[in-house]
């Protein structure tokens, strides 16, 4: 198993959340200092060199007009990162290519990271979460087709190299694909997809991509692993899916003690509590399969926001969205997931978060580095 | 409802009533034979209202995204219809799509009814001439629909699945023809000019979402045009006020 270090480079100071109607979309700008947040881009860099000196790999991902994550732009972070890192792979996950309007410009940037780093970029794809809809001024219908057919696009300019090819799709178009720099890797650097339905991930897997997916819990992470598997079998990619085609992201901190891990794992709960975000911009139109929708208007609540309204360490532990405790506890947490799911073969680690300072995130990417990864990286 | 199939599209298409043939094109809300406006209007007209594509039980062809290809489609309903003129009324999207057939047929048409019409950019770019409804709580979008919200609000209680998935699917189509540009087509205002035909902009008194502004604006575009206001009713006067709606609307086609 690979471990990754991934940090959403928030903005958490911010005026008491009664304040605003969202964290996300409409909070107001005037709430982020430059100054502030240079310090914040450069802590969290060091962040990211410190858990590749620690043997961890490195992860980012890209939002839009959030302050729990300011990365609007994840190439250029991963640009800095690529010069600045010599060894870890670099996982960006993902280029939401669903609100992309040129996917040629997104192989360009890609392409250029994987030369940049000399062939260490781990190209991530996502739709986008509904909340990135209106910072994209972008149509939330047809949102998936966007997404699959701007991906096409992406592999078509990145594995051709005698002169210029064409692209006329329903959705995006362009005459001369021709990109300089092409990838490093051959024919492309691995391409990682990230979903949290099954049917999605039934469709990576008939691609036979890497599949990720994100604090979906115990029976949420089996239900998508297994889609994926059963559709990579029948695909007729063979009988065994590696492990390596599979990628489950958590909240993880590992202390000396128990308490000081709980402790730590409290401030990474800010993930999920701070995520205020009106209905309006959760479930915009289209967005969700219609029959979804229903569900909702009959009263059913997104798991992760039932969750927040009662959120505690204990109970994310439980519910296998969290590992936090002892190197031993750590352990034995990850192997429970990975038992139930059927195994994976990255742990994706939200590794820092709102209020936890530079030390404490230093302190826990340490002990999960030096204690745990050992003991799981042969899984 | 029966079914019928344009360009290989299956839609669900309502008639009835007597009199002179009217079409009516729905609003982002869908069209429901048993609301009493339908009852009213087909006393005197010979009513057809299809449901567009992706409202009701209308297909949705993954080709179609914009109001304009419904117009381009509705040709062929003009054709089955095989009527050499006919009157015409659109609601909001509607309104929209009504107005850009117009533009396409105008000798197709003896009046014209807009109630509640987008389709046009009138104001500065920095200034949105319709309110953006899907970055607002479901609750500021009723003040903006209804004169009365507390009597109109759904209730997802009172409603079938079915009907709350048709709600949801009307709501996703709407968001798919109106995103971008939002609420209109840059090119519809220059070819408004060829509907010369008599021409009722309405709109209700407390419609947030068109302004007097608006409808007066998209007036001066139609050669023959001119504006009514529908007291006591926001964007929907024909749900809000059945009988106004009719009153006004019949006498406009009869005058």
């Amino acid at each position: 198993m690979r471990a990754w270090h991934f940090s959403e480079t928030a903005y958490h100071l911010l005026p008491s959340a009664e304040t605003y109607e969202s964290i996300r979309v409409t909070l107001p700008n005037r709430h982020y200092d430059p100054r502030i947040g240079a310090d914040l881009y450069h802590r969290y860099l060091d962040e990211w060199l410190l858990a590749e000196d620690e043997g961890l790999e490195i992860m980012l991902n890209e939002h839009h007009q959030t302050a729990t994550c300011v990365d609007p732009a994840a190439p250029l972070m991963l640009a800095a990162l690529a010069r600045q890192s010599t060894r870890a792979r670099l996982l960006i996950l993902g280029n939401p290519i669903a609100n992309r309007r040129q996917p040629v410009r997104v192989a360009e940037e890609m392409a250029m990271i994987d030369v940049l780093s000399r062939g260490r970029l781990e190209a991530g794809f996502v739709r986008g979460v509904p909340y990135e809809i209106s910072p994209a001024n972008s149509n939330p219908v047809r949102m998936n087709e966007r997404e699959w057919e701007a991906l096409d696009m992406i592999i078509k300019a990145w594995t051709h190299h005698d002169g210029p090819v064409s692209f006329e799709g329903r959705f995006f178009h362009s005459r001369q694909i021709n990109i300089w720099p092409r990838p490093w890797q051959q024919p492309h650097p691995p391409i990682w997809i990230s979903t949290t339905s099954p049917a999605g991930a039934a469709r990576v897997g008939t691609h036979g991509y890497v599949q990720a997916t994100f604090l979906t819990g115990f029976d949420g992470t089996k239900r998508i692993f297994d889609a994926y598997r059963n559709a990579w079998r029948e695909a007729g990619r063979g009988e065994n899916v590696p492990n390596d085609r599979l990628a489950y992201a958590a909240l993880v901190y590992t202390g000396e003690t128990e308490s000081a891990a709980h402790a730590g794992a409290e401030k990474l709960l800010w993930y999920i509590t701070s995520n205020k975000v009106p209905p309006h911009f959760v479930a915009p139109p289209g967005y969700l399969p219609v029959d979804a929708g229903v569900r909702m208007l009959r009263g059913a609540e997104h798991p992760l926001s039932a969750f927040a309204k009662s959120a505690s360490v204990e109970a994310a532990i439980a519910a296998g969205i969290m590992m936090a405790g002892t190197p031993a506890q750590v352990e034995a947490q990850i192997r429970k997931v990975y038992d139930h799911v059927g195994g994976f073969g990255h742990l994706l680690i939200m590794g820092q978060a709102g209020f936890l300072e530079h030390d404490e995130t230093v302190a826990g990417i340490r002990m999960f580095a030096r204690e745990v990864y050992p003991r799981v990286r042969a899984w | 409802m029966r079914s019928i199939t344009l360009a290989g599209i299956d839609l669900e298409l309502w008639e009835g009533g007597d009199g002179p043939p009217v079409l009516f094109l729905h609003g982002a809300g869908g069209f429901r034979p048993d609301d009493p406006f339908v009852g009213l209007l087909s006393q005197r007209r010979r009513v057809i209202a299809p449901s567009h594509p992706g409202f009701g039980g209308s297909a949705l062809p993954d080709w179609l995204d914009r109001p304009d290809d419904i117009a381009i489609l509705y040709l062929e309903l003009l054709a089955l219809l095989g009527h050499a003129q006919l009157d015409l009324i659109g609601c909001s999207v509607g309104g929209w799509i009504a107005a850009e057939l117009a533009s396409m047929v105008p000798e197709r048409f003896r009046r014209l009814v807009l109630v509640g019409p987008v389709g046009v950019k009138l104001g500065s770019r920095d200034t949105l001439d319709i309110p953006d409804i899907f970055a607002m709580p479901a609750a500021t979008v009723e003040k903006l629909l209804y004169h009365d919200p507390d009597r109109h609000r759904p209730d997802p209680a009172n409603l079938s699945d079915a009907q709350l998935a048709t709600m949801l699917r009307n709501r996703e189509t709407t968001a798919l023809l109106t995103w971008e540009p939002y609420m209109h087509n840059p090119k519809l205002r220059h070819r408004l000019h060829r509907v010369r035909c008599p021409t009722l902009l309405l709109r209700g008194e407390s419609d947030g979402l068109i302004s007097p502004a608006y409808l007066e604006g998209y007036a001066k575009l139609l050669p023959n045009a001119r504006t009514a206001t529908i007291a006591a009713a926001g964007h929907v006067p024909q749900i809000e006020q059945p009988a106004a709606f009719a009153d006004s609307v019949l006498a406009f086609l009869n005058g």
